[in-house]
């Protein structure tokens, strides 16, 4: 089979979750890569050294620029002529884009696969991750969207791709672009953390989150996240929220701080590494997924495992 | 201006699913179902363009069960005008119930169709992508707000890392995500009310959609147990464990 795969990049540079995708895709067979974007060479010239990877098509054009899916979906309609699978990581842009190319290859997506268990067989979490399908589709052509924690990344060097570049298919004149406010991240992002510090609705207030949590996160050089009863108390921001309604993380260690463990917040978390619960309660469900637990009040203990730290 | 909103019908979210024995599916028998809850505040946003005097008309539609008239009651309760409910016993798959929607927006018309991102319970997130593609329509998926200016609608949308404002031209199919709005509670007179306001009922054939799967389920497990670990005794403890783990020096 050959797959084409969606490279996710920022800044000229390729995305941890592209990397993920393209170990998923490596299982199918041949894996080629697409980049899209404005002003992207350096990009492909990145991918291209990605280990396993083929040919690099890049369509690199002022339509592409911010990865609309009205403009970007029609492309690989075009290059899925010549592929049989295409596989994006399930980001914000693999999510928008994946299910209007398999719509217009009248093909049925597979979301957020955790494995490949054949070419025309997957496993995929349902139910926010309290089950788990096996589902073989029917379709000849295949649209797949990948949960990252769940593949090894592929190596970034090692690779002699062939950079080609693709026509442009154009501004379909449908959607623009306005702008964005991406937060500007003093710490790593979430998805791709070795280590969180979530803290829940125990932190009482947005100040006290920060006075607690943000001096851990930073001792351990972690990424901060959050409970949905946290976010939505407006302690911080939604991009911060870890669970089914958030982000899906799996990392080495997650620290989970005044969090009792709603089932909503365990299905965004328990696929980490090493889970470590501090609560007051010591009754909280979050110990029974918690490899180490500490019973305490968290601004007695979490001030004092940062100092000791 | 119309606003079409698809609902689905779900396991409550406060519930947790057990998986069958047999490895077939979730036992849904005898659980509490309710409108899923991204589709709660797509209604939500449907009836607040309404109020503010942008659209004129809000319809609910659901592709499902017999009862899933319970969950158009509910969106006419919150306010939707008028439902159609396509029934069927068959489980249609995102893809099935984009052409499905697509037809009954060929009849209808809207300016804009909301729909929740995703179903709590195949967390699929492809139904509205699925129709903008079908329609050859804008989407604004994830929104967090929406506000429309004449013939076009300003999407700020959740992305990886913050949030992202497109303009699209309407009509156009929208998507929420949590923060859009916090729903309304269906008041007792308006419970009352929504039992003689209209529901229209049709199947897939009314349509003349193939609906057959193209996805086969060949078994559901439980996810792999984690089971509790230790608990410290002080913070000395977690230190010395972090410190044999590799996380601190």
């Amino acid at each position: 089979m050959k797959t084409l795969v969606w490279v996710e990049h920022e800044g000229g540079a390729v995305k941890d979750a592209t990397l993920s995708a393209v170990t998923a895709a490596a299982k199918l067979g041949e894996v080629h890569l697409l980049v899209v974007g404005e002003g992207v060479s350096a990009v492909a010239d990145a991918a291209a050294k990605i280990a396993g990877v083929g040919k690099v098509h890049v369509a690199d054009d002022a339509a592409f620029g911010h990865a609309l899916a009205e403009n970007v979906a029609p492309l690989i309609v075009e290059l899925m002529g010549h592929h049989d699978a295409f596989i994006a990581p399930a980001t914000s842009n693999g999510k928008n884009i994946a299910p209007r190319v398999a719509a217009l290859l009248d093909v049925m997506q597979i979301s957020d696969i955790l494995s490949v268990e054949s070419d025309d067989t997957f496993t995929r979490p349902i139910y926010a991750g309290n089950a788990i399908a096996t589902v073989k589709s029917k379709d000849a052509k295949k649209v797949i969207t990948v949960r990252g924690t769940a593949f090894e990344k592929a190596q970034r060097d090692g690779g002699s791709g062939t950079v080609e570049a693709v026509a442009s298919t154009g501004d379909k004149g449908l959607s623009s672009f306005v702008g964005a406010e991406i937060a500007k991240l003093e710490r790593p992002e979430l998805t791709s953390a070795k280590i969180i510090v979530s803290g829940g609705r125990a932190l009482k207030d947005g100040p006290t989150f920060e006075e607690v949590i943000f001096p851990l996160a930073d001792k351990l050089g972690a990424a901060v996240g959050a409970s949905r009863a946290a976010v939505d108390a407006g302690y911080v921001p939604n991009d911060y929220q870890v669970g089914q309604t958030g982000k899906i993380v799996a990392p080495e260690v997650y620290v989970a701080v005044g969090i009792s463990g709603a089932i909503q917040h365990l299905a965004g978390m328990k696929d980490s590494k090493t889970i470590i619960a501090i609560n007051k309660d010591e009754d909280a469900p979050i110990f029974q997924v918690a490899d180490i637990g500490l019973v305490g009040d968290l601004f007695k203990v979490v001030p004092e495992l940062t100092g000791k730290l | 201006m119309k606003i079409l909103v698809p609902v689905k019908r779900v396991i409550d979210y406060n519930v947790k699913p057990r998986v069958k024995a047999d490895g077939t599916g979730v036992d849904l028998a005898n659980v509490k179902m309710s409108m899923n809850p991204f589709d709660e505040i797509a209604i939500e946003e449907a009836i607040r363009l309404k109020e503010k005097g942008v659209a004129t008309e809000v319809i609910a539609v659901s592709i499902g069960v017999a009862k899933a008239q319970e969950t158009l009651r509910t969106s006419l309760a919150m306010g939707a005008d008028r439902a159609i409910l396509i029934q069927t016993d068959e489980e249609v798959e995102p893809l099935g119930v984009a052409k499905l929607l697509a037809k009954v927006q060929e009849e209808e018309g809207a300016g804009l169709i909301i729909l929740g991102k995703q179903a709590i319970d195949d967390d699929s997130n492809q139904t509205g992508q699925m129709l903008a593609a079908l329609l050859n329509l804008p989407q604004g998926t994830f929104a967090s707000k929406v506000e429309v200016e004449g013939d076009s609608v300003s999407v700020t949308r959740e992305v990886d890392g913050g949030l992202e404002t497109v303009k699209l031209s309407t009509p156009a199919i929208i998507t929420t995500d949590l923060r859009l709005n916090e729903p309304r509670y269906a008041s007792l007179p308006n419970i009352m009310k929504a039992k003689s306001k209209p529901l229209a009922q049709k199947t897939p054939a009314d349509y003349g959609v193939d609906i057959s799967a193209r996805l086969e389920t060949l078994k559901v497990v439980e996810p792999p147990k984690r089971s509790a670990g230790i608990k410290v005794a002080d913070v000395d403890e977690l230190v010395a464990k972090l410190k044999a783990m590799g996380v601190a020096a």
